[in-house]
């Protein structure tokens, strides 16, 4: 039977550990829209340099395990763990994102991009108020699962000293020597986190197929 | 000048040759990790397909379990709590008893979808031709079924080389284990060290994934 004494005993680092989680995907998943919504405007703009910038950032970071780059954040920058393993995920994250918002912007039919500039908008312009807008919308599923990564991935918090839930847990079972039921209850609290998101994306998903 | 010189002072062949026996190690570890996994995850996805009662339900609760966990928290969880009942390994083998417990659920997602993209019919065709379930699965549904499956298969095998690195934390001695022991020497080693290690990881994942992609594009 579990232990539910580590639980009770620990609750407040447990509960500090998933403040942390939940801050860090979470500032993680805007920097990473936005980096990653400018990497696939990059990818896609009539600019030939823009284009192979782009794949390059896309195709090498997503290549590389995020673990790679979690550690070089945090050991070639004065940052401390949360700050090194959030940048390192941002990292990450935005070249799966730009890739999913490229097949966004690419299924807003073309005919828009022309129609918006013939009304005398600039590249720009028609990018922002036309296809990005419709683009968006068929990104939200994709996103949600990167958003799910996320969760999972800020665990690499634990490997910087990033205070996160993953982090709490190993510290609570150096301090008990009972490291099978805080795992466990380490797994609860993602699961409430991961199942939700889950079961949304899913729906989300559904939903999507059936409109089209 | 002077930002290349630890750069040559790290690229010495001893260096380049310890790393080249992590990555060995990485590889390894994944190869032994993708086959088990893929045993695994197939015998899931088809039990999941078949929709046997009981079964298939119970298989669904694990699999969106170790879905929705950390993999960190697996190899953690096998190397350090397992003892704790008796289960004990030694560092390799906990990394791969993780790694395949985590791509197994991964894969077995794959293999239902695969499955469930074959339109119902066919198994109908099948079955009112005389044959049985198990035979029906195996002529007709599974060989179309697989070579849809191959893209996002080779993606997983890229996404296992990469989650290989986590292992680090339990000191397996793969590519990015080695990458530390070496830059743990001094400070101004770490970026060469970085710049090598993502290399090496680069080269053969973007090379998968260029295979990845021929396939696709081969099926459409």
């Amino acid at each position: 039977m579990l232990d539910f004494s580590i639980l009770t005993n620990n609750f407040d680092s447990f509960l500090e550990g998933l403040k942390i989680t939940i801050i860090s995907s979470l500032i993680a998943l805007l920097s990473s829209f936005i980096l990653g919504t400018l990497i696939a405007v990059m990818r896609i703009a009539p600019v030939k340099l823009l284009n192979w910038l782009g794949s390059v950032y896309i195709e090498f970071i997503r290549n590389i395990p995020v673990l790679v780059i979690v550690f070089f954040t945090y050991l070639s920058g004065n940052f401390g763990g949360m700050t090194a393993g959030t940048i390192g995920l941002t990292i990450y994250t935005a070249a799966f994102i730009a890739e999913a918002i490229r097949a966004g912007i690419m299924s807003v039919p073309k005919g828009q991009m022309e129609a918006a500039r013939s009304t005398g908008l600039s590249y720009g312009q028609a990018m922002r108020m036309v296809i990005l807008p419709q683009a968006i919308k068929i990104v939200i599923p994709p996103l949600g699962n990167q958003f799910i990564n996320l969760v999972k991935n800020s665990s690499l918090l634990a490997v910087v000293a990033g205070g996160d839930l993953m982090y709490q847990g190993d510290l609570i079972s150096a301090k008990t020597y009972i490291t099978f039921d805080t795992y466990v209850f380490v797994a609860l609290f993602y699961l409430i986190l991961t199942i939700p998101l889950s079961l949304g994306v899913g729906f989300l998903e559904k939903r999507m197929a059936k409109s089209n | 000048m002077e930002f290349l010189a630890p750069f040559i002072e790290v690229y010495t062949l001893d260096n380049l040759k310890f790393l080249l026996e992590g990555f060995a190690v990485t590889l390894k570890v994944a190869a032994i990790s993708i086959v088990l996994s893929f045993i695994i995850g197939s015998l899931i996805g088809t039990l999941r397909y078949a929709r046997i009662p009981v079964v298939s339900k119970l298989l669904a609760l694990i699999v969106e379990t170790i879905r929705n966990l950390p993999l960190l928290l697996i190899i953690f969880f096998t190397y350090f709590a397992l003892p704790e009942i008796g289960i004990e390994m030694e560092i390799t083998s906990a990394a791969i008893a993780a790694l395949t417990v985590f791509e197994s659920a991964m894969i077995s997602e794959i293999i239902r979808s695969g499955l469930n993209s074959i339109e119902k019919g066919q198994v109908e065709a099948g079955r009112a031709s005389g044959l049985n379930y198990i035979q029906t699965l195996r002529y007709i549904i599974l060989p179309q079924a697989l070579r849809r499956m191959v893209p996002p298969l080779v993606s997983q095998f890229i996404s296992l080389l990469k989650d290989t690195s986590l292992a680090v934390v339990i000191a397996l001695p793969d590519l990015l284990h080695n990458g530390q022991i070496i830059y743990a020497q001094k400070g101004s080693y770490v970026i060469p060290v970085f710049v090598m290690v993502a290399l090496m990881y680069f080269i053969v994942n973007y090379t998968l994934s260029l295979v990845a992609r021929r396939l696709e594009l081969k099926q459409t």
